[in-house]
Protein backbone atom coordinates (compact mmCIF):
# COMPACT_ATOMS: atom_id res chain seq x y z
CA UNK A 1 0.00 0.00 0.00
CA UNK A 2 1.20 3.49 -0.83
CA UNK A 3 0.08 6.94 0.31
CA UNK A 4 1.08 10.22 -1.30
CA UNK A 5 0.21 13.39 0.59
CA UNK A 6 -0.72 16.69 -1.03
CA UNK A 7 -1.43 19.93 0.81
CA UNK A 8 -4.07 22.28 -0.54
CA UNK A 9 -4.38 25.28 1.77
CA UNK A 10 -4.91 23.80 5.22
CA UNK A 11 -6.26 20.52 3.87
CA UNK A 12 -4.13 17.38 3.47
CA UNK A 13 -5.23 15.08 0.67
CA UNK A 14 -3.93 11.53 1.01
CA UNK A 15 -3.91 9.68 -2.31
CA UNK A 16 -4.03 6.02 -1.31
CA UNK A 17 -3.25 3.17 -3.67
CA UNK A 18 -2.96 -0.59 -3.42
CA UNK A 19 -4.42 -2.77 -0.69
CA UNK A 20 -5.65 -1.74 2.74
CA UNK A 21 -5.55 -5.05 4.56
CA UNK A 22 -4.53 -6.30 7.99
CA UNK A 23 -0.87 -5.56 8.65
CA UNK A 24 1.18 -3.25 6.49
CA UNK A 25 -1.77 -1.55 4.76
CA UNK A 26 -3.63 -0.64 7.93
CA UNK A 27 -0.40 0.48 9.65
CA UNK A 28 0.47 2.77 6.74
CA UNK A 29 -2.86 4.59 7.04
CA UNK A 30 -2.60 4.81 10.83
CA UNK A 31 0.98 6.13 10.85
CA UNK A 32 0.39 8.66 8.08
CA UNK A 33 -2.66 10.14 9.77
CA UNK A 34 -0.90 10.13 13.16
CA UNK A 35 1.96 12.16 11.63
CA UNK A 36 -0.47 14.70 10.16
CA UNK A 37 -2.20 15.13 13.52
CA UNK A 38 1.19 15.53 15.22
CA UNK A 39 1.99 18.33 12.77
CA UNK A 40 -1.32 19.92 13.79
CA UNK A 41 -3.14 19.04 10.56
CA UNK A 42 -6.87 18.99 11.23
CA UNK A 43 -8.47 18.64 7.81
CA UNK A 44 -7.83 15.38 6.01
CA UNK A 45 -9.23 13.86 2.83
CA UNK A 46 -8.59 10.17 2.12
CA UNK A 47 -8.69 9.66 -1.64
CA UNK A 48 -9.45 5.96 -2.13
CA UNK A 49 -9.76 5.95 -5.94
CA UNK A 50 -6.77 3.66 -6.45
CA UNK A 51 -7.40 1.30 -3.54
CA UNK A 52 -7.98 -1.95 -5.36
CA UNK A 53 -8.62 -4.13 -2.33
CA UNK A 54 -9.78 -3.66 1.24
CA UNK A 55 -10.72 -6.19 3.92
CA UNK A 56 -12.66 -5.83 7.17
CA UNK A 57 -9.48 -4.73 8.95
CA UNK A 58 -9.05 -1.99 6.34
CA UNK A 59 -12.65 -0.86 6.89
CA UNK A 60 -11.94 -0.96 10.63
CA UNK A 61 -8.86 1.18 10.07
CA UNK A 62 -10.97 3.81 8.27
CA UNK A 63 -13.31 3.84 11.28
CA UNK A 64 -10.41 4.02 13.69
CA UNK A 65 -8.83 6.84 11.71
CA UNK A 66 -12.13 8.72 11.72
CA UNK A 67 -12.47 8.45 15.52
CA UNK A 68 -8.82 9.43 16.05
CA UNK A 69 -9.12 12.50 13.83
CA UNK A 70 -12.43 13.67 15.30
CA UNK A 71 -11.21 13.15 18.86
CA UNK A 72 -8.30 15.47 17.96
CA UNK A 73 -10.81 18.14 16.86
CA UNK A 74 -10.11 17.36 13.21
CA UNK A 75 -12.25 16.35 10.26
CA UNK A 76 -11.81 13.35 7.96
CA UNK A 77 -13.63 12.99 4.65
CA UNK A 78 -13.56 10.18 2.12
CA UNK A 79 -13.13 10.81 -1.60
CA UNK A 80 -13.66 8.59 -4.66
CA UNK A 81 -14.88 5.38 -3.09
CA UNK A 82 -14.63 2.38 -5.37
CA UNK A 83 -17.85 0.44 -5.90
CA UNK A 84 -16.66 -2.32 -3.60
CA UNK A 85 -15.59 -0.01 -0.75
CA UNK A 86 -18.92 1.81 -1.09
CA UNK A 87 -20.75 -1.52 -0.77
CA UNK A 88 -18.73 -2.59 2.28
CA UNK A 89 -19.43 0.75 3.99
CA UNK A 90 -23.11 0.70 3.03
CA UNK A 91 -23.93 -2.76 4.37
CA UNK A 92 -22.27 -1.98 7.70
CA UNK A 93 -24.12 1.36 7.94
CA UNK A 94 -20.84 3.28 7.84
CA UNK A 95 -22.02 5.57 5.06
CA UNK A 96 -24.06 7.19 7.83
CA UNK A 97 -20.80 7.94 9.67
CA UNK A 98 -18.47 9.22 6.96
CA UNK A 99 -18.82 12.25 4.76
CA UNK A 100 -18.20 10.92 1.26
CA UNK A 101 -17.44 12.86 -1.94
CA UNK A 102 -17.03 11.92 -5.59
CA UNK A 103 -15.30 15.16 -6.50
CA UNK A 104 -12.19 16.66 -4.90
CA UNK A 105 -13.34 20.26 -5.30
CA UNK A 106 -16.57 19.48 -3.44
CA UNK A 107 -14.61 17.69 -0.72
CA UNK A 108 -12.28 20.70 -0.32
CA UNK A 109 -15.21 23.14 -0.33
CA UNK A 110 -16.93 21.17 2.45
CA UNK A 111 -14.25 22.32 4.93
CA UNK A 112 -15.04 26.00 4.37
CA UNK B 1 -15.57 -26.26 -19.48
CA UNK B 2 -16.98 -29.15 -17.50
CA UNK B 3 -16.04 -29.07 -13.84
CA UNK B 4 -15.46 -32.39 -12.15
CA UNK B 5 -15.81 -32.63 -8.38
CA UNK B 6 -12.45 -31.98 -6.82
CA UNK B 7 -10.94 -31.23 -3.43
CA UNK B 8 -8.00 -28.97 -2.70
CA UNK B 9 -6.65 -29.06 0.84
CA UNK B 10 -4.03 -26.57 2.04
CA UNK B 11 -2.50 -26.41 5.51
CA UNK B 12 -0.70 -23.23 6.55
CA UNK B 13 1.07 -22.06 9.66
CA UNK B 14 -0.53 -19.16 11.54
CA UNK B 15 1.30 -16.30 9.85
CA UNK B 16 -0.44 -13.28 8.34
CA UNK B 17 1.98 -13.50 5.40
CA UNK B 18 0.05 -16.57 4.26
CA UNK B 19 -3.14 -14.58 3.69
CA UNK B 20 -2.08 -13.35 0.25
CA UNK B 21 -1.19 -16.92 -0.76
CA UNK B 22 -4.65 -18.20 0.18
CA UNK B 23 -6.26 -15.21 -1.51
CA UNK B 24 -4.36 -15.96 -4.74
CA UNK B 25 -5.32 -19.64 -4.58
CA UNK B 26 -8.98 -18.69 -4.02
CA UNK B 27 -8.87 -16.31 -6.98
CA UNK B 28 -7.47 -19.11 -9.18
CA UNK B 29 -10.23 -21.50 -8.11
CA UNK B 30 -13.07 -19.01 -8.63
CA UNK B 31 -11.63 -18.07 -12.03
CA UNK B 32 -11.43 -21.76 -12.98
CA UNK B 33 -15.07 -22.16 -11.91
CA UNK B 34 -16.09 -19.13 -14.01
CA UNK B 35 -17.67 -17.14 -11.19
CA UNK B 36 -18.48 -13.59 -12.28
CA UNK B 37 -16.03 -10.89 -11.21
CA UNK B 38 -18.07 -9.58 -8.28
CA UNK B 39 -18.83 -13.04 -6.86
CA UNK B 40 -15.17 -14.02 -7.21
CA UNK B 41 -14.13 -10.87 -5.34
CA UNK B 42 -16.54 -11.49 -2.46
CA UNK B 43 -15.65 -15.19 -2.21
CA UNK B 44 -11.97 -14.21 -2.05
CA UNK B 45 -12.71 -11.67 0.66
CA UNK B 46 -14.83 -14.15 2.66
CA UNK B 47 -12.07 -16.76 2.59
CA UNK B 48 -9.51 -14.13 3.56
CA UNK B 49 -11.71 -13.02 6.50
CA UNK B 50 -12.20 -16.61 7.70
CA UNK B 51 -8.47 -17.38 7.46
CA UNK B 52 -7.58 -14.07 9.15
CA UNK B 53 -9.88 -14.97 12.06
CA UNK B 54 -8.38 -18.46 12.28
CA UNK B 55 -4.79 -17.18 12.24
CA UNK B 56 -5.26 -14.12 14.42
CA UNK B 57 -8.08 -14.87 16.84
CA UNK B 58 -8.19 -18.70 16.76
CA UNK B 59 -4.53 -19.65 16.72
CA UNK B 60 -3.38 -16.28 18.09
CA UNK B 61 -0.52 -16.09 15.56
CA UNK B 62 1.12 -19.16 17.13
CA UNK B 63 3.27 -20.47 14.26
CA UNK B 64 3.17 -24.01 15.66
CA UNK B 65 -0.62 -24.08 15.16
CA UNK B 66 -2.05 -24.78 11.73
CA UNK B 67 -5.01 -23.59 9.72
CA UNK B 68 -6.55 -26.15 7.36
CA UNK B 69 -8.32 -24.69 4.34
CA UNK B 70 -10.24 -27.14 2.18
CA UNK B 71 -11.90 -26.14 -1.11
CA UNK B 72 -14.47 -28.54 -2.54
CA UNK B 73 -15.12 -27.76 -6.17
CA UNK B 74 -18.27 -29.20 -7.68
CA UNK B 75 -20.23 -28.38 -10.83
CA UNK B 76 -22.80 -26.25 -9.05
CA UNK B 77 -20.99 -24.78 -6.04
CA UNK B 78 -17.78 -24.04 -4.19
CA UNK B 79 -17.58 -25.16 -0.55
CA UNK B 80 -14.78 -23.93 1.65
CA UNK B 81 -13.93 -25.08 5.13
CA UNK B 82 -11.45 -23.25 7.37
CA UNK B 83 -10.35 -25.03 10.55
CA UNK B 84 -8.14 -23.65 13.29
CA UNK B 85 -6.62 -25.09 16.47
CA UNK B 86 -7.73 -22.37 18.85
CA UNK B 87 -10.16 -22.30 21.75
CA UNK B 88 -13.25 -21.66 19.63
CA UNK B 89 -15.95 -19.08 20.23
CA UNK B 90 -19.72 -18.87 20.49
CA UNK B 91 -20.90 -17.23 17.32
CA UNK B 92 -24.19 -16.17 18.91
CA UNK B 93 -22.24 -14.07 21.41
CA UNK B 94 -20.52 -11.95 18.77
CA UNK B 95 -21.63 -8.31 18.91
CA UNK B 96 -23.80 -7.10 16.03
CA UNK B 97 -21.67 -4.58 14.06
CA UNK B 98 -24.85 -2.80 12.92
CA UNK B 99 -25.90 -1.85 16.46
CA UNK B 100 -25.47 1.87 16.95
CA UNK B 101 -23.17 1.23 19.93
CA UNK B 102 -20.84 -0.86 17.73
CA UNK B 103 -20.74 1.29 14.58
CA UNK B 104 -17.48 3.01 15.53
CA UNK B 105 -15.70 -0.09 16.76
CA UNK B 106 -12.59 -0.85 14.70
CA UNK B 107 -13.24 -4.60 14.53
CA UNK B 108 -16.06 -7.12 14.48
CA UNK B 109 -17.20 -6.93 10.84
CA UNK B 110 -15.40 -9.91 9.26
CA UNK B 111 -18.00 -12.58 10.04
CA UNK B 112 -20.80 -10.18 9.11
CA UNK B 113 -19.21 -9.76 5.66
CA UNK B 114 -18.80 -13.54 5.25
CA UNK B 115 -22.48 -14.06 6.06
CA UNK B 116 -23.47 -11.31 3.64
CA UNK B 117 -21.51 -12.55 0.65
CA UNK B 118 -21.72 -16.35 0.93
CA UNK B 119 -24.89 -18.42 0.37
CA UNK B 120 -24.39 -20.68 3.38
CA UNK B 121 -22.20 -20.20 6.44
CA UNK B 122 -21.90 -22.54 9.42
CA UNK B 123 -19.68 -22.45 12.49
CA UNK B 124 -18.80 -25.72 14.19
CA UNK B 125 -16.76 -26.50 17.29
CA UNK B 126 -14.36 -29.33 16.50
CA UNK B 127 -14.22 -32.33 18.84
CA UNK B 128 -10.40 -32.17 18.90
CA UNK B 129 -10.56 -28.45 19.77
CA UNK B 130 -10.67 -25.49 17.46
CA UNK B 131 -13.32 -24.07 15.22
CA UNK B 132 -14.47 -24.72 11.69
CA UNK B 133 -16.11 -22.19 9.42
CA UNK B 134 -17.88 -23.88 6.52
CA UNK B 135 -19.17 -21.71 3.70
CA UNK B 136 -20.77 -22.32 0.34
CA UNK B 137 -21.18 -20.20 -2.79
CA UNK B 138 -23.45 -21.58 -5.48
CA UNK B 139 -22.89 -20.94 -9.16
CA UNK B 140 -25.99 -19.14 -10.46
CA UNK B 141 -27.88 -21.29 -12.96
CA UNK B 142 -28.42 -19.64 -16.35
Amino acid sequence: MKIEARTIGDVTVLDCSGKITLGEGTMTVRNTVRDILKANGKKIILNLADVNYIDSSGIGELVSTYTTVTSNSGQLKLLNLTKKIQELLAITKLLTVFQVFENEQAALASFR
Amino acid sequence: MKIIANEIDVIISSALDNLDLIQTLTDCITSFMCFDEDSAHWIGMSVREAVTNAVQHGNKLDLSKKVDICFEVSPDQLSISVKDQGNGFRVEELPNPLDRANLLKPSGRGIFYIRTFMDEVEFRSLSQGGMEVHMVKRIPSN
